[in-house]
């Protein structure tokens, strides 16, 4: 017969085994179709380009380093590859000041909407949903019908005979910019107001209580206490504003390249497949790093994530 | 009640739940036995964290004991899922399924058990009648008061029929009216089923009115087992005497112990006897309980002298909060009649007559 | 108290927010008026037609792409949603036990990925796999839809699940139901409106993906956004407004149908 502590264990056994069943085929897929792949990409870094792309399976170093180097093709020697180099500032500054104005834009907004009464927040709620479920191409396209040429903004300048020519916005690092702060907004207001929502405002009462300017309670009060969403947002819109492709293609034309369509070219016309690999690994040490911070900062700040 | 020579449906055998492991483990059941026998209402009776609910989810399946057994009449019932055991439970927040009707969820086990459609029909039609729900049968549960949901939870767990019910402070959210309706409903209903009860509760007044037996509990342990005019009168552990009624604590120099009797010397200087419970073998000094019902104040000498302190008045009776001379607290409980006042007021000189066979020695 | 003090009123703060809500609405609202235009010109209005959307209709590219993102959604959804659902099962409502945080950051691990790098990885492996087996059908992007989709489903079904209470399913198993049938009497019923949020949320993000598909796609396996992103790429149509505009009218619905199911959750 089975004491009472076999039978305890065995059922806690099962209970285990259960779980790793069921959620055995959520991970399998998630490894084969996303995670697994990230695995190979590493690997390709580390190979020869094909001569009709693809790779020849034989190790070189050289996809990594052309990541900022170029070869000189006549004496072998390395320097620095200023294209891609600026290519990589360009992406992280774009990414950084889109973070930033979309935190300019959206802490407000996230602030107007949890301080709208109980009944009304709900359809202020559904509105900034509804652009974040819109397809990405779409606003992307939206944006760039007003900003081009024969756009309506520059149709209301000329009218208005404010400029006498149209204003070159579209194929600028401006318009990507633009168009990102637009795509990405939605998703820096969502977690700032998750946070907000929860703020009990009458710890804001009390610091007015005790002669704070709303300034000052908005520092010191307000948004220590949303950091979490802050943090939670910025990450939202940082991540995908690095590797954005849509927005850049589109706005940005062949000129203004960010990472993303850097990387298409390898395995485009560029056919150099292992330094399209180790771009993109590059670009994952980046966000991971972000994210590490975040974890940190969060950690820091007493959020519990599970 | 009288002894029967029945079966035990219930025996838990030195059963111990530990949680947690290492440094912070607590033990919510420390080799705790007892025998509940078949066709009782037996009461587990405890304050919060006492083990009294841990013990129940036991023998409900719910989790496994660290060590120890259960037994249902005879077998060891442990390695069975709850879904094997013909125990059924009624939950303190009734956990009545809310995408049914009323009489879906009293149908739902015997639904599980596989039985033909046409008797779950008969079957909950017996049970609504039995809880006097007929008419809501087919109300959603959600739209039902609390009392109801109360009511439908009992006749769910009662359909199929079970060898043992579990009811986990089932009127813990009812009002007092109410709680007092129900004390009667379960009983009657225990008796018309014969099924064993056992009942969950921290409200002793509760487990004195409904209980065949009550085993009072403590921090994981149980301190006594027997009836309740045992486990009122007859306390064995301080902790028992205080927690059942009101009691007067008093310190006695004991002698003369023999017989389960003994001859206790109270500060105030008068002997009075006490008895002893079963196997104790008092020490010189020990504490004796009264009951403040067992007293009786006067106003000549008595077994004890005091000043009146305090007088509260109860509707039904009057407790009175007499400072003894050796600065002990003692309260007496007179009831009332309509017409006088209870005849004593603050600040008088009384004197108190503990009353024969009202004095019990514990073991402290 | 002086004149109406809002604690709640920081200056600025609600022009920001309006100009917000209407600078993220206007480049739609301009978008879908001028699908109607009948000039060709997105500055002048031509007046009221709706030929856009007739050449859209009658676009045999347009309506096999639309087709392909349709089918693609739904048997991604649906397996989605299914894997989500077992997978919310395996990780809540326990005590952490080794592996849970493993199992939850697994999960989302797409999410946490830039897409560029997802496509790109699967760009590689699949064309291994296709020179391997010779398949190059639409099971890719069944496959790569399903595995971004699961942590989408995942999110409405496990807050669902956690507001759950317990002590019904074991109030079932009381009563005599195995683990199955109370799966199937009590968990299921009670869970489907996180399901179904679910199943709406995976179908949405299948639909709009465009990143992925574009670089797991082989040639003629347009899905509507890779074919818009072709032909925006080309030179700007009306025909684009029209389609943009019809994709729109569907996000939109299907997100109300999302908050309605959500509301009715409590």
């Amino acid at each position: 017969m089975a004491t009472a502590e076999e039978v305890a264990k065995a059922a806690e056994r099962r209970d285990v085994r259960d779980r790793w069943l069921l959620s055995a085929p959520a991970l399998l897929v998630i490894f084969l179709a996303a995670t697994g792949p990230l695995l190979i990409v590493l690997v390709y870094s580390f190979l020869t380009p094909g001569p009709y792309g693809d790779v020849k399976w034989q190790f070189s170093p050289e996809a990594w380093l052309s990541v900022f180097m170029e070869r000189d093709i006549f004496d072998d020697t390395l320097s620095v590859a200023a294209a891609h180099v600026t290519i990589f500032l360009r992406s992280i500054k774009l990414a950084v000041v889109t973070t930033l104005a979309t935190l300019a834009l959206g802490f407000p907004t996230a602030y107007f909407m949890a301080t709208r009464s109980e009944k009304t927040r709900d359809l202020w709620l559904f509105l900034i949903t509804i652009p974040f479920w819109t397809n990405l191409l779409i606003r992307t396209f939206a944006v760039l019908q007003i900003i081009r040429n024969e756009g309506i903004i520059n149709a209301i300048l000329l009218k208005l005979g404010i400029v006498s020519a149209p204003v070159q916005i579209l194929y600028t690092d401006t318009a990507i910019l633009i168009g990102m702060a637009y795509v990405y907004l939605p998703l820096m207001v969502l977690p700032i107001y998750a946070s907000m929502e929860k703020l009990d405002f009458r710890l804001v009462e009390a610091g007015y209580d005790l002669y704070a300017t709303r300034f000052k309670v908005l520092r010191k009060i307000i948004f220590p206490l949303v950091k979490p969403g802050v943090i939670a947002g910025s990450i939202l819109v940082f991540i995908p504003a690095l590797g954005a492709y849509v927005t850049p293609s589109v706005l940005g034309g062949g000129k203004n390249m960010m990472l993303s369509n850097l990387i298409e070219l390898q395995f485009g016309q560029g056919r150099n497949w292992p330094l399209g690999s180790a771009l993109s690994i590059a670009v994952m040490i980046i966000v991971m790093v972000a994210l590490l911070a975040y974890v940190r900062n969060a950690g820091k700040s007493g959020v519990r994530h599970g | 009640m009288p002894d029967k020579p029945d079966r035990n449906a219930i025996e838990v055998v030195k059963v111990s739940k530990i949680f947690g492991s290492g440094e912070g483990q607590v033990a919510a059941l420390d080799t705790v036995s007892v025998s509940i026998r078949e066709n009782e209402f037996f009461t587990l009776l405890g304050p919060s964290g006492c083990g009294k609910t841990t013990l129940l989810r036991l023998i409900a399946g719910f989790d496994f004991p660290t060590a120890g057994e259960i037994l249902l009449y005879g077998q060891d019932i442990a390695p069975l899922p709850p879904f094997k055991r013909p125990v059924n439970t009624v939950f303190q927040s009734y956990a009545l399924f809310p995408h049914m009707t009323v009489a879906d969820n009293i149908g739902f086990g015997l639904e599980m058990l596989g039985k033909p459609k046409a008797q779950i029909k008969a079957r909950v039609a017996e049970m609504l009648k039995l809880v006097k729900m007929e008419a809501l049968a087919g109300r959603r549960t959600s739209q039902i008061s609390g009392g109801q949901q109360q009511r439908v939870a009992l006749a769910r767990a009662l359909a199929p029929q079970p060898k043992v019910l579990l009811l986990d402070e089932p009127l813990s959210a009812l009002d007092y009216k109410l709680r007092k309706e129900m004390q009667i409903e379960l009983k009657r209903l225990q008796h018309e089923t014969g099924i064993t009860f056992i009942f969950v509760t921290h409200d002793q007044e509760e487990a004195l009115t409904m209980s065949d037996r009550i085993a009072v509990m403590s921090s994981g342990k149980i301190l006594q087992v027997g009836s309740p005019w045992d486990i009122y009168d007859k306390p064995a552990e301080r902790f028992v005497a205080d927690f059942i009624g009101e009691t007067n604590f008093l310190t006695a120099a004991i002698s003369g112990v023999g017989n389960g009797k003994a001859r206790a010397t109270l500060k105030s200087g008068t002997t009075i006897d006490a008895t002893v419970a079963e196997g104790f073998q008092p020490k010189d000094n020990a504490t004796v309980v009264v009951r403040p019902e067992h007293a009786k104040l006067t106003k000549a000498k008595g077994d004890l002298a005091g000043l009146v302190e305090n007088i509260v008045y109860f509707g039904t009776d009057t407790h009175i909060h007499v400072r003894l001379d050796s600065g002990e607290a003692f309260t007496v409980r007179q009831q009332n009649s309509r017409s006088a006042g209870c005849g004593f007021e603050q600040g008088d000189k009384v004197g108190i007559s503990i009353g024969n066979d009202a004095a019990q020695v514990l073991k402290d | 108290m002086a004149d109406n003090f809002s604690i709640k009123h920081q200056p600025g703060f609600t022009a920001i927010a309006a100009t917000c809500f209407v600078v993220l609405y206007l480049p739609i609202i301009v978008l879908v008026v001028y699908a109607f235009n009948a000039a060709s010109s997105t500055s002048e209005w031509g007046g009221f037609s709706l030929k856009w959307f007739q050449s859209a209709w009658q676009n045999t590219q347009v309506i096999d792409a639309t087709l392909r993102s349709f089918q693609i959604g739904s048997i991604a959804a649906v397996l989605a949603t299914i894997f989500a659902t077992m997978a919310a099962l395996a990780t809540t409502r326990t005590a952490p036990y080794p592996g849970l945080t493993f199992k939850y950051a697994a999960i989302n691990q797409p999410l946490m990925v830039p897409e560029i790098v997802t496509g790109v990885a699967l760009l590689i492996f699949f064309s291994r796999i296709k020179i391997f087996t010779g398949y190059s059908g639409i099971g890719y992007l069944v496959a790569a839809h399903t595995a971004f989709c699961i942590p989408f489903a995942y999110l409405p079904i496990r807050a669902r699940l956690e507001n759950m209470d317990l002590t019904l399913e074991r109030a079932a198993a009381d009563l005599y139901a195995t683990p199955w049938k109370t799966f199937r009497r009590i968990t299921l019923p009670l869970l489907w409106p996180g399901v179904l949020a679910g199943l709406m949320l995976a179908f949405v993000i299948s639909l709009d993906d465009v990143v992925i598909t574009e670089f797991v796609k082989s040639g003629g396996q347009d899905t509507l956004p890779t074919y818009m992103l072709g032909q925006i790429r080309r030179g700007i149509t009306p025909e684009i407004n029209a389609i943009s505009t019809a994709f729109l009218l569907l996000s939109v619905a299907i997100v109300t149908l999302f908050f309605f199911v959500s509301r009715k959750q409590d």
